[in-house]
């Protein structure tokens, strides 16, 4: 009995002391809004004034939905918004369509996202490789290191240029890198 | 056993009840906890701050700005002194910022800085400091945080009462200090009475660009000017200024300018001052003074060298200047936001005085003068006074004032802030600052409209403030909460230099006007290379002008050959980044000069001139990039006499 009181009473008095240097509820809903959503760090930034970065470019590309739905699953926003600079092959809705049936909605399952989170970073090289640029890395026979440490050999071929096997089917200047835009998606060897 | 347990349960019983009592006591003491102070100063990671603070950085001769209420620090602006980390007076294209009539003076003690306002409303336009020791005004653009003028004040030494902005920015006022002979020639020190002169300078402010013109001078005997503060509302048209050493006394003004009862605030009518000089009515001196201006399209300053200045006789115009007595060297002069009172600070005096501008008025309006002080009428004391605060403290310096009739004063010797009534002149708050307060500044507190919710006090002395950092000590600031009854003490943090004065101004007023970077197709700089295609080197004779470009992660060219010992070498680089916050930097193994730093779309130069043969790197300075430890090159330095080609490439090419 009398433990049992000395309990409460030291139960009592944890709640006391914790009530009384508890931090006041005002200011933290906020932080756990914010905390709670996944961190879209540089991608959050709000700028009009600078040239479009490679996020910006491919989010306003109805071509490339496939792939900014999968950036987004993969919660890679922040990669393609940083001082990069970075080079991207952005395979377009067609090349996506073109994976064997269900690849794709198995790699937006939220279990798979390392997975998905991998297939796109292998498309990305750290740099700036416009066509020009490309054309002198085959020429002076230097492969392409990406960003999962993959190397992808580049092959002119007259005014054709692939990589890793994907097509260059346009290119985009952006603020923090390059958008090569391919036929293909790149899937390891 | 028992008796144990129950002393046990009545220790704990007891003990609940202390912690219980204290906690509810908490909530109504002034304690840190209790009254949520550090919630007060708190700006969450990633929030901005309510208010831009702009900071004198005294003796750096900079201007700092920092963040109300969090006291962050945001960014130093290099006004008077160069500044090797941003290039600022090392660079080719600042460098012209630093001339005087002197020669390149590559310091100053930055003192009042002070905001454009437009209708007697901070409008968030300019910021304006002065140089007090080689008397020159700057004028800093609150888009783009860059120094952008500045214009040297002939006749003129000490540039204290300076750089305070009327209601529509027309004028920029810069008083003397240091009275000087006027012209400067050589006179035996003790011949001053009569032969040195104090000069007040406006400078009228044009509205589009902000570039500033010597309008006129009003040519003051030689007392001793110390601070001004513009009329409002009511008594625009009318610039204050406080003065002492009315003895002109020569040597040991602590004791020989401190003689006199009374000093004077001297009462100028710019408005009349105007008049004529539109009519022609005043002389024109011979004299020297620089007036630099930065080109933002070409990235470059120019100096142009002023030869004549508009004098004004005050004695030859009644009506252009009275004096109004003020006891004990008065230091602070300022107006209040309905532009009805003017405080003068008497540094000795024991009470405050605020003066009263419809008195004034009516006792010129009837003449009623107490004699004159060469030429200039000097009111009655009785005849203008409103009010004095008395038993506020000791040593009163400054004050200002919140939108609800309240006036704040720092006393130097009591170390404290006092809040006073208008009108009433009773003390209604007083708390301790530490230690020494000298400027505060209540954001808008030089207006129509001050901005009632933070004091911000810039204290003199530090001592035990702070981790100690050896004998040198960061000046410290406090923060106030002044939005209730009481002023509550709620930040204390560190300054540069030594702050005298500090202008606010709302964020919201600043933030959406920002510069983010510069636009390629708008650099007019004359050596801009606007894409890789441009960069090549360049030799006239001895002369190499190298056009570099960079963007992550190289410049281009990046090997130069064909450069030799004795030349002299420009590079001449243009950062073709368009995205803000991407600037690169570049520095050169044994330059004689700092490094470049290069916001987006910009063009700057530097100098190099190699002494010794070898194969010289560089590098960027500014980690710009992912491969931003990539981003270097090489040049290389032959013997005078080589047949080395001149040859530039970027990757062989």
């Amino acid at each position: 009995m009398k433990y049992l009181m000395n309990l409460t009473m030291i139960l009592l008095s944890i709640v006391l002391i914790g009530s009384c240097t508890a931090p006041s509820g005002e200011t933290s809903g906020e932080t756990t809004e914010a905390a709670a959503s996944h961190p879209m760090g540089q991608a959050s930034v709000q700028d009009d004034e600078s040239d479009a970065n490679i996020l910006q470019v491919a989010m306003s590309s109805e071509a490339h939905t496939t792939l900014v739905a999968g950036v987004q699953a993969a919660e890679i926003e922040h990669v393609l918004v940083n001082a990069g600079p970075l080079t991207v092959f952005a395979p377009t809705n067609e090349a996506f369509d073109a994976l064997p049936e269900g690849t794709l909605d198995n790699l937006l399952k939220p279990e798979n996202k390392n997975d998905l989170a991998t297939i796109i970073t292998r498309h990305a090289a750290p740099g700036s490789y416009n066509q020009e640029a490309l054309k002198k890395e085959a020429r002076k026979g230097r492969k392409l290191y990406m960003a999962t440490g993959d190397y992808l050999e580049v092959v002119v071929n007259g005014d054709e240029i692939t990589v890793g096997g994907a097509k260059v089917i346009g290119t985009i200047q952006t603020s923090n890198g390059v958008i090569n835009v391919v036929d293909k998606v790149i899937l390891p060897n | 056993m028992k008796i144990k347990q129950s002393i046990f349960s009545i220790i704990l019983v007891v003990g609940l009840l202390i912690l219980a009592g204290s906690c509810g006591q908490q909530g109504n003491k002034s304690g840190a906890l209790g009254s949520n102070m550090a919630e007060r100063a708190y700006v969450a990671p990633g929030e901005h701050d309510e208010f831009y603070a702009f900071i004198s950085g005294g003796y750096s001769g900079q201007l700092s700005i920092y963040g109300l209420p969090s006291g962050r620090l945001f960014r130093v602006v290099p006004v008077f002194s160069v500044d090797a980390e941003k290039g600022y007076g090392f660079n080719e294209e600042t460098k012209p910022l630093l001339n005087t009539s002197f020669g390149p003076v590559p310091w100053d003690d930055a003192h009042h800085p002070d905001l454009s306002q437009t209708n007697g409303k901070v409008d968030g336009r300019w910021c304006f400091i002065n140089g007090n020791n080689t008397p020159r005004i700057a004028r800093i653009s609150l888009s783009s945080f860059e120094t952008e003028e500045i214009i040297e004040i002939p006749n003129s030494a000490g540039n204290h009462s300076s750089s305070f902005v009327t209601e529509n920015t027309e004028y920029v006022v810069a008083g003397t200090r240091f009275s000087v002979p006027v012209p400067q020639r050589d006179l035996p020190i003790d011949e001053y009475k009569g032969n040195f002169k104090g000069a007040l300078t406006f400078l009228s402010v044009d509205q589009e660009s902000g570039e500033m013109d010597l309008a006129f001078q009003v040519m003051m005997p030689g007392f001793n000017f110390d601070l001004a503060h513009p009329g409002r509302k009511k008594s625009h048209g009318w610039m204050f200024f406080s003065t002492y050493n009315t003895e002109e006394a020569n040597s040991l003004l602590e004791v020989n300018a401190s003689q006199n009862d009374k000093d004077y605030i001297a009462a100028i009518n710019w408005k009349k001052a105007e008049e004529l000089i539109a009519n022609g009515e005043f002389e024109t001196m011979e004299s020297e003074y620089a007036h630099n201006i930065y080109d933002e399209s070409t990235h470059m300053a120019t100096t142009t060298m002023k030869k004549e200045v508009k004098v004004l006789d005050p004695s030859k115009y009644p009506g252009l200047v009275y004096f109004l007595p003020t006891p004990k060297s008065p230091h602070g002069c300022d107006v209040d936001p309905s532009g009805e009172y003017i405080i003068g600070s008497g540094k000795l005096a024991a009470a405050l005085t605020a003066h009263s501008f419809t008195k004034m008025l009516d006792a010129i309006e009837n003449e009623k003068f107490d004699g004159e002080a060469y030429g200039i009428p000097v009111l009655n004391y009785d005849d203008v006074v409103a009010g004095v605060v008395q038993g506020a403290g000791l040593g009163p310096l400054h004050t200002e004032f919140d939108a609800k009739g309240n006036a704040y004063t720092t006393f130097f010797i009591s170390s404290e802030v006092v809040k006073w009534k208008l009108g009433t002149w009773e003390v209604l708050d007083r708390q301790p600052t530490y230690y020494s307060v000298g400027h505060l500044m209540i954001p808008g507190g030089n207006s129509q409209e001050p901005f009632g919710k933070y004091l911000v006090a810039m204290n003199k002395i530090t001592k035990d403030r702070y981790l100690p950092t050896g004998p040198e000590l960061a000046h410290s600031a406090q923060l106030y909460d002044i939005s209730g009854d009481k002023m509550e003490l709620i930040l204390d943090f560190p300054t540069i230099g030594e702050p005298h004065y500090a202008a606010g101004a709302p964020a919201d007023l600043i933030k959406p006007n920002q510069t983010k970077f510069y636009k390629l197709e708008e650099n007019n700089h004359p050596y801009a290379a606007k894409s890789e295609k441009e960069a090549r080197v360049e030799r006239n004779g001895k002369e190499v002008h190298i056009y570099m470009t960079t963007i992550r992660s190289h410049f281009a060219p990046d090997n130069i050959e064909g450069i030799k010992v004795g030349d002299k070498v420009y590079f001449h680089v243009t950062n073709l980044e368009q995205d803000y916050d991407v600037p690169h930097g570049i520095s050169m193994i044994g330059a004689n000069t700092s490094e470049l730093l290069i916001m987006p779309g910009q063009t700057e130069t530097f100098i190099w001139e190699p002494k010794k043969e070898g194969v010289w790197p560089f590098y960027c300075t500014d980690f710009c990039s992912a491969l931003h430890q990539e981003m270097q090159g090489y040049v290389r330095v032959s013997a005078p006499g080589a047949d080395v080609p001149l040859k530039w490439t970027l990757d062989g090419e």
